[in-house]
């Protein structure tokens, strides 16, 4: 694991060679493939080329043997955005697996949210997933989010990535609501500096996101590495029935973190209310060292 | 957007089992789909790109492609966000390949 020149970067990859280092060798079919889909609509009108795939692959595979299905955005085709056939790929998926019930869902998000350029059919298309997603994991059917590609989990996608089952993140992945550049143009740069990358990291990258405890797993870089936290992750969980007893115990626990962290600037200030010792250190970690680090605060 | 569409003569590729993607429409970059043709000795391209007035620049790049593959028999369809002449040569190249079967 850390011979860095044997890592494939999940990062750097497309969304297609991710789902190939995914998955189990050879396993996967995709669902409307691209010679069969259509580019959408809306960016021809605009003018805009637009993507046979439509910026998102959907199907069917296996990982460690067990039957799962796949969507996996790319974030080098307009960020990742959502539009409606995007949206629409994604939300056949999740209907269908309420129906075939595979042993997960898995979404490797990588995406700003809605696609602007489709207004209101994005916004829609992002409701619809998130409906989608809740249908899944009520029939019980987890629903899996890796994130770790260039555009994280923003906007809508973000909103989705929480509605999931669990979050499985990398030091690259940033998992938020509004993008730094949105906060900045409406608050002013005094509210957040969107060029301050390190500032950006410590407020949505996955180290912060995993020491709150908004994801599940953090996992390094590297196809491998989230090929088997995904295993491992399915290996011990079982979706559990929607129960109003655990959505009020999450809203508190919502409420506490807000009076306990609501106040605070920065990542850093975060990490030492949480009880971390060195908070300046932390962005210099190793995930084994993090992990280690997490795994003794006080809860 | 402009959209362009050539055809060119070309030794025929044979038959695949399956039309092949390769690339992403990303800035400077394009994606490139290759299915099976009807006409076995000539190679039909049409092109969706952002970048506008470059269809002089597309003709000789992509008959150069034409000229010097075994392209027959293909229908190519391209999505362009302004990749280089040599991203297109590259990437032609590497679509070809993984239609005949070959591994990239």
């Amino acid at each position: 694991m850390n011979a860095p020149l044997a890592r494939r970067s999940w990062f750097e990859a497309t969304a297609r060679a991710r789902i190939k280092g995914l998955l189990d060798a050879g396993s996967f079919a995709e669902i409307l493939p691209p010679a069969a889909a259509e580019p959408s609509p809306h960016l021809a009108q605009l003018d805009l080329p637009g993507a046979f795939d439509d910026g998102v692959v959907i199907g069917c595979g296996r990982l460690a043997e067990k039957a799962v299905f796949v969507a996996a955005q790319e974030g080098q085709f307009m960020g990742g955005a959502v539009g409606e056939i995007h949206g629409a790929k994604i939300v056949g998926l999740l209907r269908r697996a309420v129906e075939e019930k595979p042993a997960a869902v898995l979404l490797l998000i990588d995406s700003g949210g809605v696609r602007l350029h489709e207004a209101n059919a994005g916004l829609i298309a992002i409701s619809e997933i998130m409906r989608a997603v809740l249908d899944a994991r009520a029939a019980g059917v987890p629903v899996v989010a890796l994130v770790g590609g260039s555009c994280g989990a923003f906007g809508g996608m973000g909103i989705v990535a929480k509605l999931c089952s669990a979050i499985l993140i990398s030091e690259e992945g940033r998992l938020a609501l509004s993008g730094p550049e949105v906060i900045e143009t409406v608050m002013g740069v005094e509210e957040f500096d969107s060029k301050d990358r390190a500032l950006v990291w410590r407020i949505t990258g996955g180290k912060h996101r995993y020491l709150m405890g908004d994801c599940a797993m953090l996992v390094d870089d590297d196809l491998a590495a989230f090929r088997a936290g995904a295993v491992a992750y399915l290996g011990e969980h079982s979706e559990p029935p929607p129960s109003l007893a655990e959505l009020r115990a999450s809203q508190r626990r919502l409420e506490n973190r807000l009076a306990a962290y609501g106040q605070l600037r920065d990542g850093l200030e975060v990490w030492a209310a949480l009880g971390v010792a060195d908070p300046q250190s932390v962005p210099l970690l190793e995930r084994d060292e993090l992990v280690a680090l997490k795994e003794g605060l006080p809860t | 957007m402009e959209t362009l569409d050539f055809r060119f003569d070309s030794k025929p590729a044979g038959s695949a089992a399956a039309p092949a993607l390769c690339g992403v429409v990303g800035s400077g970059n394009l994606e490139i789909l290759i299915r099976t043709g009807d006409d076995p000795a000539a190679c039909r391209l049409s092109i969706k790109t952002s970048a506008r007035g470059f269809a002089d620049t597309w003709r000789a790049v992509l008959g150069d492609f034409a000229a010097t593959h075994a392209a027959g028999g293909t229908t190519i369809a391209i999505n362009d966000m302004g990749a280089t002449p040599a991203v297109v040569t590259l990437r032609l190249a590497q679509a070809l390949a993984e239609y005949r079967g070959g591994q990239l």
